[in-house]
């Protein structure tokens, strides 16, 4: 197990070395950032001071492990459009992205497990019908268009329920099923099979046999066994919402991690684009290794891949 | 042990002696083929070779006084404009059908490229091992741990948006899973006899894994690529509804729900249509997917 972990380890390493210089080369592309300070009475000696002063004078690579040391420390320079420091612009986007996912996840459950279940239980149903379409759905429905129908829906038709802004829990409901949606639909499959697994397995035929009543054979025998493998699908889920977010937040103007990384596209603001994607990488394959590891204790069969 | 043969679809067995009426044993037999998700898959695949002959209109011109035109069936709607026309009076249903254009010529690039790619490192990987091998499934192991959308979104920064950029990327990120998937065949069929028979004959590489290891994986290529086309088409559309996929003029779907999001309060069908026509094509590309694996290659069902 501890080799696969180090290993696992590395790769996340890897990434981050490799976004990383994506993300240096990007600000580079850019063009020499002195260009921003100069006006026309900077003189030949000042320019050179900058490039002192900025590490410009030295070789690339150097210059990359400077910018990564700067980055390390927080320092990742400032907005070009809002003057102030990224950290700060990207650190108070994080409440409303970690709300919506939690709203996401919410949902997500609230649909996944009881369909789920009841699927498995009654096979072949139209409640299994129906929890089957959900899952097929899930998998084929682009996340923005169903965002914007829910909204042409419940807002714009029905005017049950607000689009945009983030205020009250009302505010929360359309963002939260666009984002748990694909998440409801996957978690539901997992779910459905694992339970239908564990209901052919031989010690619930034998709580059968033994006369046990069907709701306690469901729940306290089939159910917490069947739910292992989608436990460690929910760390996946967070992965999930982290691009998830960028399309939900951009259709809903969420003021998030999501939305601030389209904008700042949209504006060109480098600096600002860097601290997100750097940001969020980080979290990605922070939450990526922490996947890895709850899989290895959860399940040991994986240790030998 | 006697060989069983692979059931095609898990239908109920065949009761000898018992009549079903020509009717049922018809629909029977219909049920086993995706006859719907084909059918669809089929008018869009003619509508987007035909785009230029089936479209009623030009997809990227349109008269202002026309503008949010609904559709024929809304009393205000007409026949000249089936579904509507957007807010630049450009007739919608045209625009659908070259949008079918741009999202198949795409995913058909892509899925060759990356497909092509994929396969033939899947097959050098398992075919010279050792270190090669650690490269390339350490590469695919990377690929699958970037975080997609943020990628895209830098890398039209740093590039500009364009076609070719998006074709790359996708590219970039659909490779790993033919590697992946190759690979694994590869190992299998690496044992197999005829290929050490034909390694002590004189074969060279090349023509081994030209002769003896490329056909035998080709059915799990096909299986990998339509199983892929689904995600693809969604991909795209998520890049160009950001405004990081395919540049404006051009009719793709993506963008043209990202249009319609401004009008929705008086004309819903311009982020309709374009939205029903990916949710239908994926659909119908994942359930052939389904069926194809199924058909082909039944130990492939842990791919989902």
């Amino acid at each position: 197990m501890t080799t696969f972990l180090v290993r696992r380890f590395f790769y996340g390493i890897a990434v981050v070395i490799i976004v990383t210089l994506i993300v240096f080369f990007l600000s580079r592309a850019s063009g020499d950032p002195r260009t921003f300070f100069m006006n026309e009475y900077t003189t030949k000696e000042q320019w050179d001071a900058w490039g002192r002063e900025w590490g410009l004078d030295k070789p690339v690579i150097e210059q990359y492990f400077l910018w990564l040391g700067r980055a390390m420390t927080g320092n990742l320079g400032k907005s070009l459009r809002e003057n102030r420091p990224v950290l700060d612009v990207v650190m108070e986007r994080v409440p409303a992205t970690v709300q919506l996912a939690a709203g996401a996840f919410i949902f997500a459950l609230l649909l996944g497990l009881p369909f789920g279940v009841l699927s498995a239980v009654w096979r072949g149903s139209w409640l299994d019908y129906f929890g089957r379409t959900i899952a097929l759905f899930g998998q084929a429905l682009p996340p923005f268009w169903l965002g914007i129908m829910l909204i042409l829906i419940f807002a714009v038709q029905l005017e049950w329920l607000p689009t945009s802004r983030r205020e009250g829990i009302p505010h929360y409901v359309l963002p939260s099923i666009t984002l748990g949606w694909l998440t409801a639909a996957g978690l539901l499959r997992l779910v459905r099979s694992a339970m239908l697994e564990v209901l052919d397995s031989e010690y619930v035929k034998m709580a059968r046999a033994k006369g046990v009543g069907s709701n306690s054979i469901i729940w306290k025998h089939a159910f917490r066994n069947a739910l292992i493998a989608p436990l460690t699908y929910t760390a996946l889920v967070f992965v999930a919402f982290l691009t998830g977010a960028v399309v939900t937040e951009t259709v809903f103007s969420w003021p998030g991690l999501g939305l601030l990384a389209v904008t700042s596209v949209n504006n060109l603001d480098l600096a600002v684009l860097s601290g997100v994607v750097l940001f969020l990488t980080l979290l990605y394959v922070v939450v990526n290794f922490i996947t890895d590891v709850l899989y290895a204790v959860i399940d040991p069969r994986i240790r030998l891949e | 042990m006697s060989v069983q043969p692979v059931a095609a679809a898990p239908s109920e067995p065949v009761i000898p002696g018992r009549d079903r009426g020509r009717i049922r044993g018809w629909i029977h037999e219909v049920n086993r083929y995706p006859v719907i998700p084909g059918f669809i898959m089929l008018a869009m695949v003619v509508a987007a070779i035909f785009a230029p002959l089936v479209a009623p209109h030009d997809p990227q011109f349109g008269y202002l006084g026309d503008r949010e035109t609904p559709p024929f069936w809304h009393p205000e709607g007409s026949t000249t404009h089936l579904l509507g026309t957007d807010q630049q009076g450009r007739d919608m249903l045209s625009r659908v059908i070259f949008g079918a254009r741009i999202s198949m010529l795409i995913v058909v690039t892509v899925v060759a490229i990356g497909g092509t790619i994929g396969t033939a490192l899947g097959i050098i990987a398992a075919w010279y091992g050792r270190h090669i091998d650690e490269l390339i499934m350490r590469a695919v192991d990377v690929t699958l741990a970037m975080p997609f959308i943020l990628v895209a979104l830098v890398a039209v920064v740093v590039f500009t948006q364009s076609t070719t950029l998006v074709i790359g990327l996708l590219a970039i990120f659909s490779w790993n899973g033919f590697a992946r998937q190759i690979r694994a065949d590869s190992l299998r069929i690496k044992t197999a006899d005829y290929v050490s028979l034909s390694l002590v004959s004189g074969a060279s590489t090349i023509w081994i894994m030209w002769k003896h290891i490329f056909p035998g994986v080709v059915n799990t290529m096909v299986v990998v690529a339509t199983l892929r086309v689904g995600s693809l088409i969604l991909a795209e559309a998520i890049l160009s509804y950001l405004g990081a996929g395919i540049p404006p003029p051009t009719p793709a779907w993506g963008l043209m729900v990202a249009d319609g999001r401004a009008y929705l309060d008086t004309s819903w069908w311009i982020a309709f249509f374009p939205g029903l026509a990916i949710f239908l094509l994926v659909l119908s590309s994942n359930f052939l997917g389904d069926w194809l694996r199924d058909k082909l290659d039944p130990r492939l069902r842990q791919l989902d």
